[in-house]
């Protein structure tokens, strides 16, 4: 065998292995999927989607948490949609490169870095304990909101820079003050971008458990939150409660939970991508 | 008649270089003035300074004086840094060698000045789109399609629709850098017509692309080199009869 | 055109001024967590002695706060998941961005971002419920819920992370080094490795940064399948016996503490040493730059 032969050889072995490297990242993601639908999909039924729950939860529907979890998506859009969006803007658009610029991007880094239990810390002391809203949607909205932050500046920032620069400099010159052009141009031109961005910081916020551990949740409450000062049920937390905190528990019960959590995940990331890839087709730039 | 008036104007981009270095000129009112050169001689950073969009830029500094005389007999110093950007940019508006036209409808780009402007009336708007297409002849093309995206319009279409949207606001003054550069020679006399067609009502400075087209529509001419204004003289003058050498070597083409 | 605009130039500043206020919040932000976690946790420091701290038992009831088995039993899990999180997520990431066809592609960035996208609690039931006992079974072990079967899971949690970062990274290599490799006569597979790979090492060892940097945080998936034993982990066999990490401490056990109390306190000074941990990780790697994201377009001319 020859030197290029047996170059090839390698070549041929090492793309292989790297196929399977790759194959097992992704696998067993399937399987979990899979299994998860398989296992879960037969619990899910009208009482379970909108019964609240009985018997210390063995029983019943997962109402509340479903509930829940959609209140803390909302209440975390509110407040960081328009704080991050608003804080791209400045970044993309206004900053300049001094000190100042690099602090805060330093500190969106810092943001984002953060375990999501110090932020269930700083949530439980800031808006629990201190402001006084107590373990309530309220806290535990603010406290995702600032968790989400980052993943909405650093997305609605990249989806701001990608509107070509030609744009602002002939929208500028047509007597256009720096906010018409944003607000006329750069945003409507980047708005797909950035909505796919906000989508998947919420996404991620509605699954976390550990921000909302001392902020929000109930272990058990078995009626639907009526006010953003009221304790509530939330989808994470509550699968890990009857995962792992009672005993007893149906397994059907738990897929179906996860199952649901699942869809709400899974549904916002495909929302996202969908929006995405139809922009990027759309776009004439 | 003067329109603007240019003495001793220095421009130092942040990388240090000077790159207009006293710069002394007369651009009359009603009439096409050129600026021509080769490469790098400043030109287009000159014609920038003339609407302040040079501040968008990495300018380190300027000096000198730019003073604008307005049509209602108000004197505009332009490189003050009180002066209003926003109103100086709707009497002095800019085509650019590439043509950019807004991510909007054809009558989206015409009415673009005006409603930022604060326009509301669509009486007005509409009777500006019809004006400004039938003054870059472009009316007849994109009558019919004018809810049509822009980005669907040729590349020589487009640049005349770059020029409709700055005479859409009606400016005093327009400055065109290379227009034509990325044009066919058909699209390209279709706008050098629309210019010689306006020139009674506004100011031109043009940049541009080649000493030909200098030399077809010049009333008046300036010829720059490496950030130093060589010769300026009245149309054909500057072409047949050149004072300097260096204007001489490149209105003939020796070098550029 | 005469228009009246000193109106609309107040508006203009007002907006100006509310969306700078939007990006210096971050900095607020930043400060007013550290402040929270320094107020709650640094009392601590004066309650229990930097000796009994560094003790280790962790056993706050009878008022034993030793914080080495929390923080070996971290490093433990997080060095676990890293072992072998970083071979699977570069070489993943080298297969994606040098070697995988387009279809292939297609299909393998969604599914890392679904991936990604897994809410803890559900990687944390799979494991509970299947992973770890197949572990017990197979490894003929006394419980499935080990520190090696957290690492597990946080590999799979830091694994997305890894991928895209370094995918970016080897994305950013100029074309022309692997044109120029290739054209010298190497294979595509000496390039990646003697060429690509190199030029691409900061940032794949950015993602391996970042990677471990999530892997510590993780809590809720660690605090359900690693048996929450708080030991020291003295030795590599440890790596198989349950084992307790600070996230999970903070989590299990904050709800029943009483504010204020000694124990509410040490848990926020745990709150401190990971916020410590993750800025390190962060400001290090955020200083690894690999992609110019400087805007050079010149002004049309
Ligand atoms: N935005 C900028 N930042 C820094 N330097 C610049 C910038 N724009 C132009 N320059 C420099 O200023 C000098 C003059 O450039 P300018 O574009 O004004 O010349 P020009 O005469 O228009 O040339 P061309 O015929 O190539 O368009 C050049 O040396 C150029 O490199
Ligand atoms: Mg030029």
């Amino acid at each position: 065998m020859n030197t290029s032969q047996q170059r090839n050889l390698i070549q041929k072995a090492g793309f292989g292995m790297l196929s399977v490297v790759a194959l097992l990242t992704v696998l067993p993601i399937v399987l979990v999927v899979g299994y998860i639908f398989y296992q879960g999909l037969p619990a899910i039924s009208f009482e379970f989607l909108t019964g609240l729950p009985r018997e210390g939860m063995r029983a019943g529907g997962i109402l509340p948490a479903i509930v829940g979890t959609i209140y803390l998506t909302i209440g975390t859009a509110i407040f960081s949609v328009p704080l991050g969006v608003a804080a791209a803007i400045y970044l993309s658009e206004y900053a300049q490169d001094n000190l100042l610029t690099r602090l805060i991007r330093l500190a969106i880094i810092n943001l984002a870095g953060i375990p999501s239990v110090v932020y269930g810390l700083f949530g439980l002391g800031l808006f629990v304990l201190f402001l006084n809203f107590g373990t309530s949607l309220l806290a535990g909205s603010l406290t995702l909101s600032i968790m989400t932050l980052p993943v909405i500046i650093s997305t609605a920032e990249e989806a701001l820079r990608a509107v070509p620069q030609s744009f602002r400099v002939v929208s500028i010159s047509l007597g256009a003050t720096r906010w018409q052009t944003i607000r006329r141009i750069v945003l409507p031109e980047s708005l797909p971008g950035i909505i796919t961005g906000v989508i998947l910081g919420l996404e991620r916020a509605a699954g976390e458990t550990a921000p909302i551990l001392f902020t929000v949740a109930a272990f058990f409450l078995p009626r639907l939150p009526d006010s953003p000062f009221d304790a509530s049920m939330a989808l994470p937390y509550h699968l890990f409660v009857i995962s792992t905190q009672v005993p007893g528990m149906p397994l059907k019960l738990q897929y179906g939970t996860a199952l649901v959590l699942l869809c709400f995940v899974l549904g916002m990331n495909l929302l996202a991508t969908t929006i995405r890839s139809r922009a990027r087709a759309k776009r004439q730039w | 008649m003067v329109k603007i008036s240019i003495e001793h104007f220095h421009l130092t981009y942040s990388d240090g270089a000077e790159s207009l270095r006293d710069i002394t000129i007369d651009i009359p009112a009603r009439a096409i003035s050129v600026f021509l050169g080769p490469a790098g001689g400043g030109k287009s950073s000159l014609l920038r300074a003339l609407n302040r969009l040079n501040d968008l830029a990495d300018v380190r500094s300027v000096s000198g004086q730019i003073r604008l005389f307005g049509d209602n007999g108000q004197t505009i110093d332009i490189l003050d840094p009180q002066t209003d950007v926003v109103a100086l940019r709707r009497l002095v508006s800019m085509v650019f060698a590439r043509p950019v036209t807004l991510p909007l409808s054809i009558r989206g780009n015409l009415t673009y000045g005006l409603e930022v402007a604060g326009m509301r009336q669509n009486n007005l708007l509409g009777e500006a789109v019809e004006r400004s297409l039938q003054q870059a002849a472009l009316w007849e093309e994109v009558k019919d399609r004018l809810d049509e995206p822009a980005a669907a319009l040729s590349g020589g279409q487009q640049q005349r629709l770059c020029l409709a949207r700055s005479l859409a606001m009606q400016p005093e003054v327009i400055l065109l850098d290379e227009p034509t550069s990325g044009l066919d020679p058909i699209s390209t006399s279709k706008v050098e017509a629309s210019l010689q067609e306006i020139k009674n009502n506004y100011t031109i400075v043009l940049v541009p692309h080649s000493v030909q087209q200098a030399a077809r529509v010049a009333d008046h001419a300036a010829f720059f080199l490496q950030g130093e204004l060589i010769e300026a003289a009245p149309g054909p003058n500057l072409f047949i009869n050149p004072t300097d050498k260096r204007t001489q070597d490149y209105v003939e083409g020796r070098f550029g | 055109m005469k228009i009246f605009i000193s109106q609309l130039f107040d508006k203009e500043r007002l907006i100006t001024r509310l969306i700078a206020s939007a990006g210096y919040s971050a900095i607020l932000f930043v400060l007013l967590i550290f402040y929270f976690l320094i107020s709650e946790g640094l009392p601590a420091l004066g309650e229990v002695s930097l000796h009994s701290l560094l003790g280790t038992r962790w056993y706050p009831i009878e008022e034993y706060y030793g914080l080495l088995p929390l923080i070996s039993g971290s490093l433990m899990v997080t060095l676990g998941a890293t072992a072998i999180a970083m071979p699977i997520g570069i070489g993943t990431a080298v297969f994606i961005a040098e070697v995988a066809p387009r279809w292939a592609r297609e299909i393998l960035k969604p599914l890392v971002e679904v991936l990604g996208g897994l809410p803890s609690v559900v990687l944390g039931l799979i494991g509970f419920l299947i992973l770890s006992p197949a572990l017990r079974v197979n490894l003929n072990l006394a419980t499935g819920l080990t520190a090696f079967t957290g690492s597990l899971l946080l590999a799979a949690i830091s694994i997305p992370t890894i991928i895209s970062v370094a995918e970016d990274a080897l994305d950013s290599v100029p074309r022309s080094y692997r044109d120029a490799a290739l054209a010298l006569g190497a294979t595509e597979w000496q390039t990646i490795w003697r060429v690509t790979l190199p030029a691409a090492r900061s940032g794949v060892l950015t993602a391996g940064m970042l990677g471990v940097g999530r892997a510590i945080g993780e809590t809720m998936t660690v605090m359900m399948v690693t048996g929450n034993a708080p030991v020291l982990a003295n030795s590599l066999r440890m790596l198989f016996m349950p084992a307790r990490t600070m996230t999970a401490t903070i989590a299990a056990e904050m709800g029943e503490v009483a504010r204020g109390s000694v124990h509410y306190h040490v848990l926020f000074l745990i709150g401190i040493g990971l916020f410590m941990i993750s800025l390190v990780v962060n400001v290090t790697a955020s200083a690894v730059v690999f992609r110019q994201r400087k805007r050079s377009e010149r002004i049309l001319s």
